[in-house]
């Protein structure tokens, strides 16, 4: 390996100049390297050092406790419930499908969810808390957490759900709460933070969603230190929010259950209102709907059962539904009269069974007349051809001004979904939504509570109320909030006779209570309760003069659709009005037979507190009335049991 | 005075040789594996186990090897260069048979008791065949065509074998160093100008090739140049390495949030953090202070390499020395590009410190050539 010496010392001549530059090079681009280490860790740090202070610390909202609900005793109406569900963890289960496999033996898992879950168990970092199974029952979770050894990666958490124990009792009135849903974030302009965290529950309808402001509460925060897969691993510190407020309401809770057990079976709605604070305490619409069904997420079978029940269980009938009040609207056009002057209360009109107006032949329910009436003779009898008489002379202004001031046409202020205002119709009205003048013929119709004019349960039940105490008694629905009574406001006169109005009282104590009366069938025996009340027989359709000509068809001989609303208004005791009560069956014939018996039922049992004795009845019904008694007595523990099965 | 006589009168026999070790190089890069033991006990949130102990353990294994390396003499290992290159050669075929797949790519053939990256030892195998070449070669025919293509296809045969791997860092660092060798050597400046135009047409063939049917790189290598250009635009996919790398290093500040501090290595915010991430770990925990105090360690090694290479009497010592401190700088110069944002994630260790067997054995031997050569230079 002998080389010329000038070849190697050429050599390592041209390897020193070049290594130099290459180290120089290189020495360059070191300092290169420590001018962007510079750049990055000292003039960029803060900036850094945040983006760092960001992936690590993550704020989380605490939920408030839902405020809960109670009715007037303090019965518990809707109440926060501890919610269970089951999470997994790959990185701590190991085997995943081994661990599933002893889940499944101790709980039974959602085929669907647990499809979601594998999927997320596979795709998701493995350190990500997967929902294996929600709304566990506690024995379920109980059984999970003895097992935990053989269950590593799985954790039982715990969460609240709104549960509501009655049932369908308070479905119409308190409605249900649900997840918060895209639509529900649209319709809110600055939502609150609180509506994005998931499983957040928000009112959907009723009163849940009427006073959400007050049910809700505000989050409390707490900074959470969380690794790069978003687990938690420690709490950093916290800051409490507020639990939303306590709301009582007025309804009785035992009324309430007995009312929606009465009206069990029918398409019907029935108000109790406390005469003189105007609580609601009960307000029933039938057939009813579980809201629990709609906080889980109601199944499709379900909701659909619901929409396609022919007897409609969804709307609320009792403030939400409109009728022709029929009969029970004839204080309200005897009353505008009688106050205008244009009729004396002794004064009688001649009813022949008919009465002409206009070219038409308004006929009154009884073919052959009735005959020299009077008010009160017209009012226990319902005769219709004394009202026609009346209403042509004070004319639908008056009317209308009177229903008005009875309640009937106006909104009143209720925190639940729907209030209807009903209608109170006058010329201008008419004249407005239907483009043609006011008839006589219109008036006329109007007379009997037919036509034109229509009125919710509730505006009926205040309409009763005010003519039992002759006060502007307003319906209220919320007795406290947070231990807090709302004030009652003592109601002002309504600034009719007294007079007149007691002649109007004594006709309605007559309707029930003389053997002449209309709702004499469904009297009150017992003298301390006895009532007055006003029977409501309402068409939902035409009878033509052919018809009119062979004899009207009876009603049960109708399909269900066509047959006539049954109404009955009353209050009592009749001495010392306490509360006054609307019963409407939709189709359910006549107001006498249908709905008289029903809200002598509901006085009874509201002003005994509890089931009447049968010495309340007249002796003839008290069999009937013991086996209806026994029959719902046997639905109530049934749904006891229910209740803790569920529990 | 014959070459024999020369040699026999200068140069250290026996024990005497460890007094000849160039040792601060070897104080260095103790230094540096130290920095590695930290924070591989660090990551693993103050733990030995998993990567400290066993990382202490190879570097002992290595020293133990570099000094075996050194003592044995310089021409012998000249003279095995061509063996070592055959053997580099025939393993990467065998990785190719019967490797491991390892992250998508087939790199390990598992000896039993440690997996061997063949390519690793093609990184000094190469270094040496060239710089053995050069040495056989006069200098007036270093930059004529013929003896240009020589090591060209030298370089090209295991560039090829990695790539098919495929393994493109490995690759771009084998290109690199054996053309840096090459220019060490004298080869023509335009020899390099004539590559380097080349090499921008390849680039923009590469680009434009993309999404058609004869598409030049794979669509993983596709995505680490989209996210290098703009890591911002996937930060939770394909960018997040470097995003988050990015803030690890930048949060450290000046002297960094202590050791065992950083959040975003213990919160598992930052990726291969034990391998390929781990200088932004030392830069989070131990700030612009530590990570430049790395870096200047760095620097010294480089620059002791560069003394040493310099004051060799022979050609292949020379080019032996430049060239593995030239792999070495690559190592670590490209490492920190890549954490710092300044290069595509291309998958290159931090040498010494990165968690990783056959990478740091390797260095090590060729430092051990390094000593060799430094012990046994003429004096």
């Amino acid at each position: 390996m002998k080389r010329p010496t000038r070849d190697s010392a050429d050599s390592l001549r041209m390897i020193t100049r070049r290594g130099l530059i290459l180290g120089g090079a290189q020495a360059g681009f070191m300092g290169l390297l420590a001018l962007r280490m510079r750049y990055m860790q000292v003039e960029q740090a803060d900036q850094f050092r945040l983006l760092a202070e960001e992936n690590r610390i993550n704020i989380r909202l605490i939920p408030p406790a839902r405020g809960r609900i109670f009715d007037r005793t303090g019965a518990i109406v809707a109440e926060n419930a501890p919610s269970y569900r089951i999470t997994m963890v790959r990185e701590d289960a190991g085997d995943v499908e081994d661990v599933i496999a002893r889940l499944s033996n101790l709980v039974e898992l959602d085929p669907d969810l647990l499809k979601r879950a594998r999927r997320e168990l596979k795709e998701l970092r493995g350190d990500t808390q997967v929902t294996v199974a929600d709304r566990v029952s506690w024995e379920d979770i109980s059984r999970v957490a003895v097992n935990a050894p053989a269950l590593p990666g799985v954790t039982p958490e715990v969460g609240l759900s709104r549960h509501y124990p009655g049932g369908g009792d308070y479905g119409h009135i308190v409605g249900y709460v649900g997840a918060v849903s895209d639509r529900d974030l649209e319709q809110i302009d600055a939502p609150d933070a609180l509506l994005l965290i998931p499983r957040f529950q928000i009112g959907k309808i009723g009163l849940e969603v009427k006073k959400e402001d007050t049910l809700r509460g505000t989050a409390g925060t707490k900074r959470v230190e969380v690794n790069a897969a978003g687990r938690v691993m420690r709490e950093l510190d916290r800051k409490e929010g507020e639990a939303g407020k306590d709301i009582q309401i007025t309804i009785d809770n035992k009324l309430q259950a007995y009312v929606n057990d009465r009206l069990d079976g029918e398409s019907a709605a029935t108000v109790v209102i406390d005469c003189e604070t105007g609580d609601l305490l009960a307000c029933a619409s039938s057939p009813n709907y579980d809201p629990n069904l709609f906080v889980r997420g109601i199944s499709s079978a379900d909701y659909k059962a619901l929409l396609e029940n022919k007897y409609r269980p969804l709307p609320n009938k009792a403030v939400q539904g409109v009728y022709p009040p029929g009969s029970t609207f004839k204080m309200v056009t005897a009353l505008a009269a009688l106050e205008a002057g244009v009729a004396d209360p002794g004064e009688t009109v001649y009813c022949p069974g008919h009465l002409r107006v206009g070219g038409r032949r308004f006929h009154c329910w009884k073919r052959v007349g009735h005959g020299n009436v009077d008010l009160h003779r017209s009012l226990r009898e319902s005769c219709d051809v004394y009202y026609y008489e009346m209403a042509q002379r004070a004319g639908i202004e008056r009317i209308s001004e009177m229903s008005r001031k009875l309640g009937l046409g106006i909104e009143h202020d209720l925190p639940m979904t729907s209030v209807s205002k009903g209608l109170a119709p006058t010329k201008e009205w008419k004249l407005e939504s239907k483009g043609s003048e006011w008839l006589r013929g219109d008036t006329v119709n109007v007379a009997i509570g037919q036509g034109y004019v229509l009125a919710s349960p509730l505006q009926l039940a205040v309409m009763t109320a005010r003519l039992a105490t002759g006060r502007m008694i307003k319906p209220r629905l919320i007795k406290s909030i947070n231990g807090v009574e709302e004030p009652v406001e003592p109601a002002e006169n309504l600034g009719i006779n007294e007079n007149l109005l007691r002649l109007v009282r004594k006709a309605m104590y007559a309707v029930s209570n003389s053997r002449r009366g209309t709702a004499y069938r469904s009297r009150i025996i017992e003298d301390a309760f006895k009532m007055a009340g006003k029977t409501g027989t309402s068409q939902v359709r035409n009878i033509t003069k052919a018809e009119r000509a062979r004899g009207v068809t009876r009603n049960r001989d109708l399909p269900w659709e066509r047959r006539d609303h049954a109404l009955y208004v009353n209050f009592a005791p009749f001495d010392k009005p306490k509360v006054a009560v609307c019963v409407v069956v939709e189709h359910g014939g006549g107001g006498s037979t249908a709905a008289a018996p029903i809200a002598r039922d509901v006085t009874l049992q509201a002003l005994y507190g509890g089931e009447p004795p049968l010495t309340a009845y007249p002796e003839r019904d008290r069999a009937r009335i013991k086996t209806q008694q026994e029959k719902l007595r046997q639905i109530r523990p049934d749904r006891e049991k229910d209740k803790s099965d569920r529990a | 005075m014959s070459y024999l006589e020369y040699t026999v009168k200068t140069t250290p026999t026996g024990l005497r040789k460890v007094l000849y070790l160039n040792w601060p190089l070897i104080i260095l890069l103790i230094a540096v594996a130290s920095a590695g033991f930290l924070m591989l006990f660090s990551v693993a949130g103050g733990s030995f186990t998993p990567w400290a102990a066993p990382q202490m353990k190879r570097f002992a294994l290595g020293l133990v090897v570099m000094f075996f390396v050194a003592m044995v003499p310089i021409w012998f290992w000249r003279n095995m260069s061509v063996v070592a290159y055959i053997v580099a050669f025939l393993l990467l075929i065998a990785v190719e048979l019967v490797g491991i797949e390892g992250k998508g790519a087939q790199r390990w053939i598992n000896l039993g008791f440690m997996r061997l990256q063949p390519s690793e030892l093609m990184k000094i195998a190469l270094v040496m065949v060239l710089a053995a070449y050069y040495d056989w070669l006069p200098l007036k025919k270093t930059s004529r065509p013929f003896w240009v293509f020589i090591p060209v296809v030298l370089i090209l045969i295991p560039v090829a074998l990695v790539l098919k791997q495929p393994d493109l860092g490995t690759s771009i660092l084998l290109i690199t160093a054996g053309a840096l060798i090459m220019f060490l050597a004298g080869v023509h400046w335009g020899y390099f100008a004539v590559v380097i135009a080349a090499v921008v047409g390849l680039v923009t063939a590469v680009f434009q090739s993309r999404g058609t049917p004869w598409q030049l790189l794979k669509d993983y290598q596709f995505r680490r140049i989209d996210t290098f250009l703009d890591p911002s635009s996937d930060p939770l996919g394909a960018g997040y390495h470097i995003t988050q790398s990015k803030i690890s290093l930048g949060s450290g500040g000046w002297t960094g949030r202590g050791f065992m501090q950083g959040t975003q290595s213990r919160l598992n915010f930052l990726p291969e953090k034990h391998t390929d991430f781990i200088f932004t770990t030392l830069a989070e925990e131990f700030g612009f202070v530590g990570a430049f105090s790395l870096l200047s360690l760095y620097a010294l090694i480089i620059f002791f390499c560069v003394i040493a290479a310099l004051s060799n009497r022979d050609r292949f010592s020379s080019l032996l020395t430049l060239g593995i401190a030239s792999t070495f700088f690559l190592f670590f110069a490209v490492n920190m590009s890549m954490v710092m944002g300044l290069a595509p994630v291309v998958g290159v260790p931090l040498p010494l410190v990165s968690y990783g067997g056959s990478a740091m054995l390797i260095l090590l031997l060729g430092f051990g050539l390094i000593q060799s050569a430094h012990i046994h230079k003429p004096r």
